[in-house]
């Protein structure tokens, strides 16, 4: 439990151009994930187990799914004096008129109103698109006895090209401290960002400040590596679980993962994440079922085959249906004889009778939100 | 003011369940893969518009207590009114203890009071069924009834077993008969009344004032009423209801999720059962696993053969393990290689490898020696014990152990 007021900042919408086919009508923070989850409530969770009870989640648009998603924060305990607050753009509306930021120093900019009536003494940021559950105790710690001004959680290099685009690589000495930033380039003597930074509360204003009259744009560049030498940012090495979503193809096999008991202990073992209560039934499995191998959330009635897979919350696979290797979100209904194999359907899909779809571990098939098939 | 107001009797002991009420109330024993027995009442009294609810507590009442917290999962923390624990308290004229199910209600007089009620909805923690209770007022207030009494159709040879409601053809009771010998009617009580407040407050304080009464709905205040000549009503109940008193109902009721004609249905979308989070990941059914016929809850994890059980929230049943026709409660475990069959493994108990709980009834020639075989809670089954059909656990068994 952190011994200093701590806010946490959640930037929901960043990088969702990545995974475009899934962020049509929902924002990065709201991407279905793990049968049960979405994507913010990894950092939601984290904050919560850390004692932080004040969270911004800065929104861009495309935001209506989160707003239903996160409520009024009571499932994450979070619907307290401050709680949670939803930072939609319209609350930044200023003198020179309706902002749409670009880039996380406007966005930070433009909830400034936010940080200065905080009475916290630190900030946690954090995007979306990692998957992981850290200690956030242990690094606002680490930041405090560090005497960092920002600290950058990092994660060992990746050398999947998927993973190297867009993403920032920090090289630090023996005593942590970050000496270089890169972007977009693997090497292997440089970790690489897991977007979750924290950094004092009034120095986060002073810094973005500064930065916003100078029209600057991107935090790491322009903040962070520009002033490399006075400033002191450290690096804190995470060394658990944590994927990072860059695709639809890095978004299947990091949910097929699950599948994997020895992955799945790692990801939830360690402090539950929570997230919107549903009340959904247990599942049902009928006589003559066929189940394998899968990871499977409340609501369900199996009646067919299910192998290798991960069923979001009241899917219903018929009888003589046959799924194999994918990603069934909330309420699909695969009807009888259906067979998919290598597949992502999003939420409310109907698999008409004796449909073959498939795909492939490279090149997953993705099915609309509410399409009939 | 609140029109209706409901109490909810929760303080039974359940000692017909008994390894599994020794540290827990009735209400709070689980059922079905993610509830708790009291979770029925209080969803009905949500989805029925009633948002004030007295839970009488007595027995055991420390896990049902925090079970119902602040009645936020079923959406009973109200400004005004909301669900209240009501324990036994001293009074400047003493303190008693909850005498019998009318005592309870009396010494909570000065609550229902607060809400001005026009209607009190008595309900009791031990029951699994999904009811509206305003059908159920409508037809208390459309007969202008005193006293209104839900009441179903049972089998005449099971009628003996029950309060036998004895009605007109317009269900107004005439009598009232509790576990005749030879039953007049197949009307049983299912325990749900509604009263006019202004009625059972007089009839409660009469009660009080008796020396010889029971203090008890059944044995006392319902017959006084009657043998007053006021007007009680029969309202017909169809659907599913069950009391899960015994251990054998408990096991029944649940195996009838399991029932593909499926006589109780928890997977409509409307008047949900409700029940409070307890934020496990999707349950896992592992490559070598068995699954069929079974109702299994997040947080599970199953690598052996599970055949018609339920298994609630964190269960585990490792490789080579075989469960059937069983209920495995929250964080039970069955290791390697053991065989659980029509048995009860309750919350974090483990079943040691290789070990046998419970028969099937097919082994015996006399179904009457047969039963459910139950471990309590927390308890460990050493490896290869051999514990019988019919057996109640209370403590740990040793490897090798045989038990009876």
């Amino acid at each position: 439990m952190l011994t200093y007021d701590t806010l946490g900042i959640i930037f929901a919408n960043m990088h969702e151009r990545s995974v475009m086919e899934m962020t049509q009508d929902r924002s990065m923070a709201s991407l279905p994930f793990g049968g049960r989850y979405r994507l913010v409530d990894f950092a939601l969770s984290s904050f919560v187990h850390a004692g932080i009870s004040q969270v911004g989640i800065v929104t861009k648009n495309n935001y209506q799914s989160l707003v239903d998603h996160i409520g009024t924060g009571r499932d994450w305990d979070l619907a307290r004096r401050r709680g949670i607050s939803i930072l939609s753009p319209y609350s930044y509306t200023s003198s020179e008129g309706n902002m749409a930021f670009h880039g996380r120093i406007e966005a930070i900019y433009a909830c400034r109103d936010f940080l200065q009536h905080s009475l916290s003494e630190y900030v946690v940021l954090a995007d979306s698109d990692h998957v992981c559950s850290p200690d956030i105790t242990d690094i606002v710690n680490f930041h405090i006895e560090s005497g960092a001004d920002v600290t950058m959680v990092v994660r060992d290099p990746d050398p999947d090209p998927e993973n190297v685009a867009n993403s920032v690589a920090v090289r630090c000495d023996e005593s942590g401290r970050i000496n270089d930033i890169m972007f977009n380039r693997y090497d292997s003597s440089y970790f690489q960002s897991m977007n979750i930074m924290v950094v004092g509360r009034l120095k986060l204003l002073e810094l973005v400040e500064e930065a916003s009259a100078h029209a600057k744009t991107l935090f790491e560049r322009d903040i962070l590596l520009e002033r490399l030498g006075e400033l002191k940012v450290m690096a804190y090495r995470y060394k658990g679980y944590v994927r990072r979503i860059t695709g639809l193809k890095s978004y299947y096999k990091i949910s097929l993962e699950l599948t994997d008991p020895r992955i799945s202990s790692e990801l939830f073992g360690s402090q539950t994440i929570y997230t919107k209560v549903h009340d959904s039934p247990p599942v049902r499995y009928s006589i003559g079922c066929d189940v394998k191998n899968s990871f499977v959330a409340d609501g369900c009635t199996i009646q067919g085959t299910i192998e290798n897979c991960v069923l979001f919350r009241d899917v219903v696979i018929e009888k003589g249906a046959v799924v194999r290797n994918s990603v069934i979100m909330q309420n699909t209904h695969v009807c009888a004889g259906a067979e998919l194999d290598g597949v992502v359907t999003d939420k409310d899909v109907t698999i008409t009778e004796g449909k073959k779809l498939s795909g492939d571990a490279d090149y997953p098939l993705y099915i609309k939100k509410r399409s009939v098939v | 003011m609140k029109e209706c107001v409901a109490m909810l009797l929760a303080g039974g002991q359940g000692s017909r369940l008994y390894a599994l009420t020794q540290n827990i109330a009735k209400p709070a024993v689980p059922y079905g893969g993610k509830y708790r027995i009291i979770d029925f009442p209080l969803s009905n009294c949500t989805n029925s518009g009633i948002d004030t609810v007295g839970v009488l507590t007595q027995y055991q009442p420390l896990e049902l207590n925090e079970y119902i917290g602040n009645g936020r999962p079923w959406d009973l923390d109200r400004l005004d009114g909301g669900v209240h624990v009501l324990p036994p308290y001293q009074k400047s004229s003493g303190s008693d203890w909850y005498l019998g199910t009318a005592n309870a209600i009396c010494q909570n007089i000065r609550f229902i009071d607060r809400y001005d009620p026009q209607y009190v909805l008595i309900l009791s923690g031990d029951h699994i069924y999904k009811m509206d209770y305003r059908r159920m007022l409508d037809v208390h207030k459309a007969s202008h009834a005193d006293c209104t009494i839900s009441v179903m159709k049972v089998p005449m040879e099971e009628a003996s077993r029950f309060g036998i409601m004895n009605a007109d053809e317009n269900d107004i009771i005439y009598e009232f008969e509790e576990k005749p010998k030879n039953p007049k009617s197949d009307l049983a009580s299912m325990g749900i009344y509604i009263f006019s407040w202004d009625v059972l407050r007089e009839y409660l304080l009469k009660d009080d004032a008796d020396p010889d009464s029971e203090h008890d709905f059944g044995k006392n205040v319902i017959p006084a009423i009657l043998n007053d000549g006021k007007r009680l009503k029969a309202y017909r109940f169809e659907g599913y209801w069950k009391d899960v008193g015994t251990i054998a109902s408990l096991w029944d009721a649940n195996m009838d999720l399991l029932n593909p004609s499926r006589p109780f249905d928890v997977w409509a979308k409307e008047n949900r059962i409700y029940s409070r989070p307890q934020s496990l990941p999707p349950h896992f059914i592992a490559e070598g696993a068995k699954v069929e016929n079974s109702l299994i809850t997040e947080g599970s994890q199953v690598f052996g053969e599970v055949e018609s059980s339920v298994l609630f929230g964190g269960a585990y049943v490792e490789e080579g393990a075989e469960v059937s026709f069983s209920l495995l409660l929250p964080g039970a475990r069955v290791k390697k290689g053991a065989k659980v069959r029509y048995s009860i493994i309750a919350e974090n108990s483990v079943v040691g490898e290789g070990a046998s709980v419970g028969a099937s009834p097919e082994e015996f020639s006399q179904i009457d020696d047969w039963g459910i075989a139950v471990v309590g809670p927390g308890l460990k089954v050493g490896r290869n014990a051999d514990i019988k059909a019919n057996a109640m656990i209370y403590d740990d068994v040793q490897e090798g152990e045989v038990k009876c």
